[in-house]
């Protein structure tokens, strides 16, 4: 027996399947668009945005054709705009707090897409918006290049820092290289946007450098003025059900990694692929098995829709790609010799509520099913580097989550500070960005007054 | 059913629809589109010694995404002969015997050149003769046009000749490029004009290039200013028609209105303000022909509801409703009232109270609503937020009795002596 693989897709078929999932506005559509906006008072868009960018400032901005102004009111709130523009859940955030979502039937603005417009003018035009200050004489450290640690180096260089980050794989990006579909962002446009960040001078990026391996928090703490920590989260926790480690059973981080950091075609997928799991993650991760070519793909979740943690868009995204939730279910066993033959599942209920405040469900007894599937992908969720973060002293950790200051990111160790996903359990780009941001106010703050 | 045939200066058309003289008039062609589309009538691009254009001789403003909410053109009266326009005349008119062809001339300030021309205007058939005394461009450097609109002798003078000649109809076309339109007006009753039509276009500049800071149109690397119309010049021309309409002296001389005309609704406004008919450019301009299919149709549902059988009805309602303010009651009180089931919590009618009027809107927020309401007690009742509010009926000015008789300016004087 041989496993059952997709074959490979033409390479217009890839893509197709993974263009652009919101393309880009054309000037006339931006217009059209940009000139819709109220321009509300006090706009519940911005207060809705983790970063609050004045939207209907750049929004006006670009009615009046003054993009390079719009996009320095993007950027000024969120260096990253470019990307957030492409990847934030916008329905739940500022779309979602448009005014015209109380007009019955009217369409909030895109705003997504026009931050996207306004951002793009300065990528493609090499418009830097940005000058360092005069070097202040002070050093600090950023632990991880992902969004919150890019955004920290990039305030602080801003305010006059040297600021070294100590990255442990060989590119910069964080999640914004590895974590997200490919059909909402491109290496390049990651790579661009870093390249922006880094060109105002002032940052260093130390590559293949994982703290707690071959760098020490010790020393940094010691030879720094401040260090910053974004290290994210690890890995996938793992099922605990027998059959984990046979071949076809990937963690959906890794999955969505491969896709970006490899040519589609050599991302290899089965032809019946189960999704563990009901997040943002999942959706990414079943979405992209569809569009690899999966015949079918299930998304495994052991509550019902009221409770799952992907948001309405993604929700519909997976909809779209045909995704077949299987609601009160959850796996017990993968089944196979050495691949992936099939997954034995068990129906669920809904009990009483549990810690989190959602009803807890419980198996069904005798309801174990089969489903022949090719391809098991785990996605429930990261557990943090609770190893590492437990062994810096005076540190003090909420839930494996470090604990913060929420105005300055200070941590209970005054001279570290933390943002990201590492404090906040797994949360967007841009509340990473607006967590690095504060954090290097909250420096700037320390060591300043 | 409702009768919407229009009987001006004798002049008869099917509506009160009129395409005005401009380029949708230019020749045959074009008015027999109009008229196939349903026009009740043309006036044809005013005739005279054949001119030449420049290139690029339009230009816009636009608001937001609204294209052309004002146009103004530098181009002059028809470029083609003078036997060539009235030989399409002739034939139009017969065609479309229903219709109203009016031909709108414009010849140099002298008594033959305006007699001959009338004369061979009437042999062509036309209904009725238009004076073009308004282009505040081009022609006007030569003496015609709005150079003869702007002096109220000369508007008499050349009305008298037309006049003494003429068998058919004369309307004189005013500019509004003047201080106060009822001196042209007058001048032209004064000649013995059978009606005046306006406004002609505004003298203008629609803006500036910021590349080339060669102001619009661009002609090389200069422009010229221009004759202002389209949606932006409704205000004004219906002011000038309303003051026309209700000056003591000129009760009975009928109206042809003109200015920015561009649904059934801009219609009817000139029509209660005194205009016997309308007359539209821009509008086609912008959209075609088609558009008169919903102003005769918005037309008749809005005198159906209204009860009106015909135009009489309704022409002239609202001339005794414009009044001078030292008429205007002091003791009528309105204040704004926000419906907060409507409200959208834009806070645009409270960041326009705060910043321009009267800091009569307050503004509650916490965690989980915002609110906006009314501060009764400083609201003047100016209509600002009402105006600012994207919602229908969200904001409405209520009438509030303050226990006060009417009261006008010369009596609070008297009474506060």
């Amino acid at each position: 027996m041989t496993r059952r693989i997709v074959p490979k897709l033409s390479k217009e078929e890839y893509e197709k399947n993974f263009s652009d999932v919101k393309p880009p506005l054309s000037k006339d559509a931006a217009l059209l668009e940009a000139n819709r906006c109220l321009y509300c008072y006090d706009a519940p868009c911005i207060e809705a945005c983790p970063t609050h960018i004045d939207i209907p400032s750049f929004i006006k901005k670009i009615a009046t054709n003054n993009l390079k102004g719009s996009a320095r009111v993007i950027m000024e709130s969120n260096i990253m705009g470019g990307t957030c523009a492409r990847v934030c859940p916008v329905e739940i955030l500022c779309e979602g707090a448009c005014v015209y979502n109380n007009i019955k039937e009217a369409k909030p603005i895109d705003i997504g897409r026009l931050q996207r417009y306004a951002t793009d003018y300065i990528f493609e035009n090499n418009i830097q918006l940005f000058k360092r200050e005069k070097d202040n004489g002070k050093k600090v450290a950023v632990i991880g290049a992902g969004p919150a640690g890019l955004s920290c180096a990039h305030k602080l260089s801003m305010l006059g820092y040297q600021v070294t980050v100590y990255e442990k794989k060989d590119k910069a990006g964080g999640l914004n290289l590895y974590g997200l579909a490919a059909y909402k962002i491109t290496n390049e446009f990651v790579e661009k946007e870093i390249e922006y960040i880094t060109s105002i001078g002032g940052i260093e990026i130390k590559y293949n450098q994982e703290v707690g391996k071959n760098v020490d928090i010790q020393d940094l703490l010691n030879s720094y003025d401040a260090v910053f920590i974004g290290i994210g989260l690890g890995k996938t926790p793992k099922l605990n059900i027998p059959g984990e480690e046979l071949e076809g059973v990937y963690d959906a981080i890794q999955f969505i990694e491969n896709l970006r950091i490899n040519p589609l075609e050599k991302v290899s997928i089965g032809e019946v692929v189960a999704v563990i799991g009901a997040g943002n993650t999942a959706i990414d991760a079943a979405t992209q098995a569809k569009r690899l070519g999966a015949k079918k793909v299930y998304i495994i979740y052991r509550r019902t829709q009221n409770e799952m943690p992907a948001n309405i868009y993604e929700y519909n995204l997976a909809l779209k790609d045909e995704c077949e939730f299987l609601w009160l279910t959850n796996p017990t066993k993968i089944i196979g010799d050495t691949f992936v033959e099939a997954i034995e599942c068990i129906r669920m209920e809904l009990g009483e509520p549990d810690s989190s405040g959602r009803r807890m469900p419980i198996p069904i007894k005798n309801s174990e099913f089969l489903l022949k599937v090719d391809t098991v992908i785990k996605a429930l969720g990261q557990i943090s580097y609770t190893n590492f973060l437990t062994k810096i002293q005076g540190l003090e950790l909420d839930k494996g989550r470090i604990k913060v200051n929420p105005e300055t990111m200070q941590t209970s160790i005054p001279k570290l500070f933390a943002g990201g996903d590492c404090i906040n359990g797994g949360k967007e780009t841009v509340n990473a960005v607006q967590d690095g941001k504060l954090a290097a106010l909250g420096i700037h703050k320390m060591i300043f007054s | 059913m409702v009768d919407i045939s229009s009987n001006f200066v004798g002049i008869k058309s099917p509506n009160p629809f009129w395409l005005a003289s401009a380029p949708p008039t230019d020749k045959q062609y074009n008015v027999e589109r109009g008229f196939e589309a349903g026009w009740g009538g043309a006036v044809w691009k005013t005739i005279g010694n054949p001119i030449v254009n420049v290139s690029s001789r339009y230009s816009s403003i636009d608001f937001g995404s609204k294209r052309m909410v004002g146009i103004n053109n530098i181009e002059l009266i028809s470029d083609r002969p003078i036997e060539v326009n009235l030989k399409e005349i002739k034939s139009v008119k017969k065609h479309w015997p229903d219709r109203a062809v009016v031909a709108s001339l414009m010849v140099e300030s002298k008594k033959e050149a305006w007699h001959d021309i009338v004369k061979r205007t009437m042999d062509a058939g036309a209904d009725g003769i238009e004076l073009n005394f308004g282009c505040p461009h081009g022609m006007s450097e030569r003496g015609m046009g709005s150079a003869v609109g702007q002096v109220p002798e000369y508007v008499c003078q050349i009305a008298e000749w037309v006049v003494e000649v003429s068998e058919i109809p004369v309307i004189v076309k005013l500019t509004p490029n003047i201080s106060d339109i009822t001196y042209p007006a007058l001048a032209a009753k004064r000649a013995g004009a059978h009606a005046v039509s306006l406004i002609n276009t505004i003298n203008s500049i629609t803006g500036v290039d910021l590349d080339s800071f060669v102001p619009r149109p661009i002609v090389g690397n200069a422009s010229s200013h221009g004759g202002y119309c389209g949606p932006a010049v409704k205000p004004i021309a219906l002011n000038m028609v309303a003051s026309i309409a209700s000056h003591p002296d000129m009760k009975d001389l009928p109206i042809s209105g003109i200015g920015g005309i561009s649904t059934w609704r801009d219609a009817v406004e000139f029509m209660l303000l005194g205009a016997s008919n309308v007359q539209v450019c821009t509008a086609v301009m912008n959209y075609g022909f088609r558009i008169v299919e919903d102003m005769i149709d918005g037309l008749k549902n809005w005198m159906e509801q209204k009860g009106f059988k015909k135009l009489d009805d309704f022409i002239g309602l609202s001339v005794g409703k414009v009044k001078n303010w030292g008429d205007l009651d002091l003791n009528y009180k309105v204040v704004a009232n926000i419906n907060q089931d409507k409200c959208i919590k834009c806070g645009l009618c409270y960041i326009a109270c705060e910043d321009a009027s009267h800091q009569a809107i307050s503004y509650f927020k916490d965690k989980y609503t915002k609110k906006y309401e009314i501060i009764e007690k400083e609201c003047v009742g100016c209509n600002l937020c009402q105006m600012v509010c994207p919602i229908q009926d969200c904001i409405t000015m209520e009438q509030r009795n303050i226990g006060a008789p009417y009261m006008n300016w010369a009596m609070y004087q008297e009474q506060n002596k």
